[in-house]
């Protein structure tokens, strides 16, 4: 097939098989969310993460654990420290490198844990309403009347420090929302007419949930998630500032801020660098976020 | 044989009445029309039957099974299907023909479904090659071919169509209402229809109820509406207004 | 006396497939008289009407040798003179009344500060010169509807308060597109009557957008047929069921009448000519 024909047949408007019908589906997706330069930096910028957690051993100049007293806090550009040695004389570099994999280790737990419960706790309760709806919704009230930095404190310290605590509590302040937006998304789709007529067929609310609604209600929320994952990150590095996140000498970016912020006036670089890195991070979730929103936004994939 | 016999059916939501002590029945294989303007609770009946509007007294018999509440069993939607008014709304935007169809023939319980589902595109005169196409693709006309499909895939006895064509064309209408038309005389169905058009319910119907709010205010055939025998002054004002 | 000459329009619509023409090169003119636009969804007809006002969406992009109202071109105004045009000379009914009001607003507040737009007078006087307004399209109880909500309106009453709005600036063309779809029968009589009383007795200009062939037979004197973006014919409105155009008969032809029962009504066989037709003059 040649690359004209192949283009042709991913932008047909009569696909002839199922498999085409989905690929053409995914194609021409792909072509809106790259047609927005500003969502393709986005994409770039956490493409080229992955890339570098991933080869991290392969990237980083020096051991990010190697201590060298006597070269510490050296400047940007000293010797083969290309963004200068932290207090312990590390290589800043190595240690953001290998601090991409914890971050990255970070969205993917929470992103496995909030949207997944959210999605679950407001398309049951959206869908099943009455008693289900009342005690699932007020429980989730409750948790959001939690400020999510002081919920997620009080975990840490129930639980103990350490990143998977992190998560765990960042995860637990974080799905109340998500369900919050799938149980409107569901009250609408509820009471469509392409409900009533399965509902018509004989289908049964386990298959109407999973089947019908959570196809509309998800790219909502893969938006809502894209989005949030700066806030999430910097709640992360927030409790890794405070000293109940990742433990040292673990290379998190938020810990690294921590540990420079007492040589921030005669050292900048030590906890500017991470914060760089961080800002740089959430920036590119949120431009992808704009993107996706275009993308997956049901109310514009509607019409042709 | 009577399929649909309805007796002082009353149907509310919450406080307010939609629909007060409406009666008809519908024999086996006729088309039942029910006239009126918006409000005047002709889809609601339809809504009731189907157990999709739950607060409701009186009898409904459909195909001798009496009727209770909103719960329906299996066995009941493998007889009684709906077509609903607009066909933009009632195919889910993610599902294509092919998902839409699969999945009603696949809980109606019928085996050969890939066979299955070319005969109904065939049935309804969709060409095969829309099979995998979404609904985004397709016409207003085309799409409402689909809803009518996926209410063939159990074969059911009874079909209750909400406002079928009022969203389409007229030309597209022709088709479809030609449509249903064929798909009567070849399946032997009973139809209840629901639409405004008062042309289109005489057109379809061997017998039409005409509704005003919530009741039954006159009831005679298509023939003597042509014959402008219609005896109530509300008939009479819903005819002048449609010629 | 003319009111509207439009030459040559064209509407398209840059796609990824290429560009869309949804409006291909239609000239018609418009004076002291109700003109009908009818055709089936995405023939153009809602364009047109929008293309006047200059009123489409990007990225549609809208070209036309002359639109000229008034010996003045409207293509070549600036953004503000057509604002000053809208509202103003030309005002637009749209099918809905529910998404043309603001549900926050009370229907009085809403009336008063479209004509204040246009006068300087003092509140009082507007406030009189609006129900004046509503009492000309026949709403009881006025005073009750200048301090109401639009939620508590009725299709029909909120689309005779969108006449009324539309027409407090007393303009020379009122364009109405599908002013009575979303409207039960009898109320569209109504609304029809009202509309048409108006645009009588002040000598103005309508266009009448609709896909009802008998709603407009009956209403409109002249009526444009428009299939795919071209006008496939032109007649007079009572000459309607006489038309030629096989596209114009084959609509009349697909409604079910009560007077000829059928048990199959006739299907439209599109042919591929009639895209490429030019306009048929039957006048």
């Amino acid at each position: 097939m040649s690359e004209q024909t192949l283009k042709q047949w991913l932008l047909s408007d009569a696909p002839t098989s199922r498999m085409q019908a989905r690929v053409a589906g995914l194609y021409q997706g792909w072509l809106r969310l790259t047609s927005n330069w500003m969502t393709l930096t986005g994409l770039i910028i956490l493409t080229a993460l992955v890339l570098v957690a991933v080869c991290a051993p392969l990237l980083a100049p020096h051991d990010p654990f190697e201590q060298d007293l006597l070269n510490r806090l050296k400047p940007i550009g000293y010797d083969d420290h290309y963004l200068g040695t932290d207090s312990l004389g590390r290589d800043i570099l190595s240690r953001l490198i290998y601090g991409s994999r914890i971050t990255l280790y970070i969205v993917a737990l929470v992103t496995l844990i909030a949207p997944v419960v959210g999605l679950l706790v407001g398309t049951v309760a959206g869908y099943l309403g009455g008693w289900t709806d009342q005690i699932l919704m007020r429980t989730t009230d409750v948790f959001l009347a939690f400020p999510r930095l002081v919920l997620a404190l009080a975990f840490v310290a129930a639980l103990g420090p350490g990143i998977e605590n992190a998560v765990l509590a960042i995860s637990l302040t974080a799905w109340p929302p998500y369900a919050r937006m799938a149980r409107a998304e569901t009250l609408t789709i509820r009471s469509s007419d392409f409900i009533a007529a399965i509902r018509l067929q004989g289908a049964g609310p386990l298959r109407i949930i999973t089947r019908h609604i959570w196809p509309l209600c998800i790219s909502s929320l893969i938006v809502r998630v894209t989005l949030d994952m700066a806030g999430i990150i910097l709640a992360a590095a927030g409790l890794g500032f405070l000293g109940l996140g990742a433990q040292p000498p673990s290379p998190e970016w938020g810990a690294m801020i921590s540990e420079g912020r007492r040589f921030i006036l005669d050292h900048w670089w030590v906890a500017t660098i991470p914060g760089l890195a961080i800002f740089t991070v959430s920036l590119a979730f949120n431009l992808l976020g704009d993107g996706l929103r275009d993308v997956l936004d049901p109310k514009d994939g509607g019409h042709g | 044989m009577t399929a649909i016999n309805v007796q002082n059916l009353d149907v509310w939501f919450g406080s307010v009445s939609a629909v007060r002590s409406v009666s008809f029945s519908v024999a086996q294989g006729q088309s039942v029309g029910l006239v009126g303007e918006s409000g005047s609770g002709k889809s609601t009946i339809l809504r009731a039957m189907t157990g999709l509007a739950p607060d409701w007294s009186g009898t409904i018999q459909i195909l001798g099974q009496n009727l209770t509440g909103s719960t329906r069993t299996r066995g009941f939607f493998k007889k009684v299907q709906m077509v609903f008014q607009d066909p933009y709304a009632s195919l889910h935007p993610r599902h294509s023909v092919d998902q839409v169809l699969a999945e009603a023939l696949h809980l109606q319980g019928m085996d050969a479904i890939n066979k299955r589902t070319e005969k109904l595109l065939n049935d309804v005169g969709l060409d095969p090659r829309f099979r995998f196409r979404y609904p985004h693709q397709l016409s207003g006309g085309q799409r409402q071919r689909v809803a009518i499909a996926r209410a063939l895939a159990g074969e059911p006895e009874v079909l209750l169509l909400d406002e079928p064509t009022s969203a389409l064309d007229v030309s597209v209408q022709a088709e479809i209402l030609n449509l249903l038309t064929d798909l009567r005389a070849a399946r032997g169905l009973t139809y209840i229809m629901v639409s405004h058009d008062l042309p289109v319910v005489a057109h379809m119907c061997d017998t039409l109820a005409v509704m005003q709010n919530g009741s039954i205010v006159e009831m005679m055939t298509a023939q003597a509406l042509r014959a402008h025998k219609a005896v109530e002054p509300y008939t009479r004002e819903l005819l002048a207004a449609s010629t | 006396m003319t009111l509207l000459t439009v030459n040559d329009l064209w509407v398209r619509f840059p796609t990824r497939q290429g560009v869309f023409d949804a409006v291909r090169g239609i000239s018609f003119e418009l004076g002291q008289e109700r003109l009908g636009i009818v055709g089936e969804s995405g023939s153009g007809k809602s364009m047109t009407g929008r293309s006047i006002l200059q009123l489409i969406r990007k990225p549609g992009v809208v070209q036309a040798a002359e639109i000229s109202f008034q010996g003045r071109n409207l293509m070549e105004l600036s953004e503000r003179d057509m604002r000053s045009v809208r509202g103003n000379e030309i005002s637009m009914v749209m099918q809905d009344p529910k998404f043309s009001l603001n549900p926050v607003m009370t229907i009085g507040a809403q009336l008063m500060e479209a004509y204040l737009q246009h006068n300087r007078d003092s509140r009082q006087n507007a406030r009189n010169k609006c129900i004046e307004m509503l009492e000309a399209v026949s709403l009881r109880d006025p005073e009750r509807v200048m301090d109401a909500y639009p939620h508590e309106m009725s299709g029909g009453m909120g689309q005779r308060i969108m006449i009324a709005m539309m027409l407090i600036p007393d303009p020379k063309i009122l364009i109405a597109d599908e002013p009575t779809s979303a409207l039960d029968v009898s109320v569209q009589r109504q609304v029809l009557s009202i509309m048409d009383r108006l645009v009588r007795d002040r000598g103005m200009g309508l266009i009448f957008i609709s896909h009802d062939l008998n709603l407009v037979a009956e209403f409109c004197d002249r009526v444009l047929i428009m299939y795919a973006g071209r006008i496939v014919e032109s007649c007079p409105a009572s000459k309607l069921r006489e038309a030629k155009h096989p596209y114009t008969r084959g609509l009349l032809n697909a409604l079910p009448r009560l007077d000829n029962p059928r048990t199959h009504l006739e299907v439209l066989q599109r042919q591929d000519d009639w895209t490429h037709a030019a306009l048929e003059e039957t006048q």
